[in-house]
């Protein structure tokens, strides 16, 4: 026993060690993108298709396009199966870049990662990117230097949700009235919309009614009860994993029309909506992240990917959900990203500091989007140095039809000026809690 | 005090405590290194990522080790301590910010000793089982606590905590090193407290408790007192070793970070590094760390991922971690302590 655990031992040090430098090889004029996976763990169902659709895409570019104006990227796994202390590992272990690759900003992949991140990030200089999630206040590029909110939020949420129902309820002075229940994982994401809604209820004139429901959510009948009972009129599910089916189920046992529940992002995938069968029929959700296989990029890496068994997907029924495409529009960001700094760089890999360039001064317009196939697939996106989000914040809302997301709206855009003063608010009181003094704004 | 005279230690300290010896010059060696050594040439990486966290999952598995290794006491409940020390530095440090750094640890670490002694309160009339069962209560009471309420988490919308500004005298400790050596030093000065308390008259008592409760009540223990005691000691450490953990290598921590699985992680360094070693502890975290990593590295290094699906890859590396846990626990159950010392033993010349 003795002797097989030195030689394990010996091994794994030569592995840690020794190895490494004996295989490795130069990468240095290649992109390093190193992709935090959650491949194990109790979220790898959404995380497989997902980073099933970051490496299609960065496949694609690679071998399709040659590269990121001729950069190819160089992408390495690391495994943090959604757990925190596996992702600071993964974070120190490429933030420096790897085999000469260097790295132009980290992708973390879950928001409890990025706000561990956020000192480390700040101290090191590396941009921290969450398209579709991260943290509100992180709007303010001036004190949140680092970090990259991209594309969505929730306060907009809220608004995108009550711009819908003024829609169908047919001009904002019918909403007085209304009873509008948000029913929320209890969590800090779920907790995220309690702020901005209460806002919305003061000035449209509807009620707002929270309900929270404890993590993981697999228990509603007292909730959905409460809900009856309140005589909602609508309900602004905020869900996460488990609880969306068994929220959509209970609204079927009490009684609740589900066509007036409105999922938010990550309660409308076809993992939310199908495992509550045939009641989950006419159930709404908000959608940033469009499910579809029409769009032209999906065609392209159908095409020249996943019909030539080079995708990462096992179970290719999963092309063009919401997650895989979730994965597309990501790489798409990052990658339009890289070809904003190439034109001021030139094009090579860039560093960190570059790739903090590039993205405070990312924009994706209309007709490059065109450009690129994935028009519907996300909406233009314009970041500056003092915005770290985006200019404008949209969303679609779409209906399940039993089989699959049909879109019920185009891009539905949320008034950029309503929360921005609360948000830099927040992002000044944080500044001041931590001492930090907000970056002057240059170009 | 206790009566430390040399023939009363002699027959109790038999067999347990042989290798003390040897060890104290180890750890003395260790803190030469540990203090000077590492700060010179550990890099980023390997202080943040590696030594930090493996220093404070160690101090953990110190204090459950204190209570199941010493005492014969079983906790599923280290996790929830961890998470009072945690938030208790925390609301310290905001709301009394005159007080420094260290006596806001050591006033966490008692916080978490005052609930470590109650959740403690069932091992008076149950045993094994039953109490790991009451102890688990502890896990789920203080994971709902925290994420429900957000005054301990100062009205913070994500309900998460993070770093306040950590310094001491002046010296701000939030860098690499300064976390480093403010973790080390904290586990050193504990680890030399721990040493002193299992070779005490405190130790001796748990130990007898832990070998057999009734004769240890025959003899004179007072067996309540020290199984009480034991569970606030074991606290206290857990306590210092959630803050630690939050504060000198996550910079944030909220109600999740220390769920059961955090406990059960306490629980396996205790029983990979060896049950009743203070040095296993270490041995043991590094093992749980330090595994995952390594595996991940090999397959990397090897270039593994371009002929095997990566899906496959992530889940192997869990399943080679249970396995050599298994085949740790089968070939060797006192743990990597043990072999260790085998070991030494071999490449020794026999006195």
């Amino acid at each position: 026993m003795l002797k097989t655990i030195t030689m394990a031992a010996g091994l794994s040090l030569a592995v840690g060690l020794g190895a490494t430098s004996a295989l490795a090889e130069d990468h240095s004029n290649e992109q390093l993108q190193p992709l935090f996976t959650y491949r194990t763990g109790p979220y790898a169902p959404s995380g497989i298709p997902f980073l099933a659709g970051d490496r299609d895409y960065l496949r694609y570019i690679n071998e399709v396009e040659g590269g990121v104006d001729g950069v190819k990227i160089y992408i390495q796994e690391c495994e943090t199966a959604y757990t925190i202390e596996r992702g600071i590992e993964c974070y120190e272990r490429y933030k420096n870049g790897y085999e000469g690759a260097p790295v132009a900003a980290i992708f973390p992949h879950s928001s409890g990662l990025d706000i561990a991140l956020t000192e480390k990030a700040r101290a090191d200089k590396i941009s921290i990117v969450t398209p579709g999630g991260g943290q509100s206040v992180a709007i303010d590029g001036r004190v949140f230097q680092y970090l990259y909110p991209l594309v969505f939020d929730y306060w907009s949420e809220a608004q995108i949700v009550v711009d819908y129902l003024a829609k169908v309820k047919g001009g904002y002075d019918k909403l007085k009235g209304v009873k509008l229940v948000t029913l929320y994982h209890d969590s800090g994401y779920g907790r995220e919309t309690i702020e901005p809604l209460k806002i919305l209820a003061e000035k449209y004139g509807f009620e707002d009614i929270q309900i929270p429901v404890p993590h993981p959510g697999d228990q509603q009948q007292a909730q959905w009860q409460q809900i009856k009972q309140a005589g909602a009129d609508y309900v602004f599910l905020r869900g996460w994993g488990v609880m969306n089916p068994v929220a959509i189920k209970t609204a079927a046992r009490v009684g609740f029309p589900v066509d007036h529940v409105i999922g938010d992002i990550w309660s409308g995938s076809e993992d939310d909506a199908r495992p509550a069968g045939s009641v989950s029929k006419g159930y709404l959700s908000v959608s940033a992240f469009p499910p579809g296989t029409d769009f032209p990029i999906l065609q392209k890496i159908k095409a020249s990917i996943l019909d030539q068994g080079k995708s990462d997907l096992k179970d290719k029924s999963k092309f063009g959900t919401v997650y895989y495409n979730y994965g597309i529009i990501e790489q798409i960001i990052y990658t339009e990203a890289l070809r904003t700094g190439h034109k001021k760089f030139g094009n090579r890999p860039l560093t960190a500091a570059e790739g903090q360039w590039a993205f405070e001064h990312l924009e994706i317009t209309k007709e490059r989007l065109a450009e690129i196939g994935a028009t519907g697939l996300l909406a233009p996106l314009k970041v500056t140095p003092e915005n770290h989000r985006s200019q404008t914040v949209s969303a679609k809302i779409q209906q399940w039809d039993g089989k699959q997301w049909v879109a019920l709206t185009d891009w539905l855009t949320a008034d950029p000026a309503q929360f921005q003063d609360i948000l830099y608010g927040k992002a000044e009181a944080y500044a001041k809690e931590k001492g930090i003094t907000p970056a002057p704004v240059t170009n | 005090m206790t009566v430390t005279s040399p023939e009363l230690e002699q027959p109790i300290a038999l067999g347990k405590a042989r290798g003390l010896m040897p060890q104290r010059l180890l750890i003395g060696a260790g803190l030469a290194f540990v203090f000077v050594g590492v700060p010179l040439i550990g890099n980023d990486y390997w202080l943040n990522s590696i030594i930090i966290p493996t220093i404070a999952m160690s101090l953990a598995g110190i204090g459950l080790n204190l209570l199941m290794g010493y005492t014969g006491l079983v906790s599923l409940g280290s996790g929830a301590f961890m998470a009072i020390g945690a938030f208790a530095t925390y609301n310290l440090l905001l709301r009394l910010p005159f007080i420094p750094l260290p006596v806001v640890l050591l006033l966490a670490g008692l916080i978490a000793a005052l609930f470590g002694v109650f959740f403690g309160l069932p091992s008076l009339r149950i045993r094994g089982f039953y109490l790991a069962a009451s102890t688990l209560g502890a896990q789920f009471f203080f994971q709902w606590l925290f994420t429900n309420f957000k005054w301990f988490s100062n009205d913070t919308l994500t309900l998460t905590i993070s770093a306040p500004r950590l310094e001491f005298l002046g010296w701000d400790l939030s860098s690499p090193v300064g976390r480093y050596l403010l973790v080390a030093a904290t586990t050193g000065l504990l680890l030399w407290l721990a040493y002193n308390i299992v070779t005490s008259r405190i130790g001796r008592d748990w130990m007898a408790i832990r070998d057999m409760n009734t004769a240890a009540a025959v003899i004179g223990t007072r067996v309540a007192n020290r199984q009480l005691l034991a569970y606030g000691v074991s606290s206290f450490y857990c306590g210092i070793a959630g803050a630690l953990w939050a504060f000198g290598y996550l910079g944030t921590a909220d109600g999740y970070t220390f769920n059961l699985d955090k406990s059960f992680q306490v629980l396996f360094i205790v029983l990979i590094g060896g049950s009743a070693s203070l040095f296993g502890n270490f041995l043991g975290a590094a093992f749980i760390i330090l595994t995952p990593i390594l595996l991940d590295v090999g397959t990397s290094t090897f270039g593994l991922s371009d002929y095997i699906d990566q899906a496959v890859l992530a889940n192997a590396q869990r399943i080679i971690f249970g396995a050599l846990i298994i085949i740790l626990l089968i070939k060797e159950p006192d743990g990597l302590a043990r072999l260790l010392k085998q070991l030494a033993r071999k490449i020794t010349p026999q006195r």
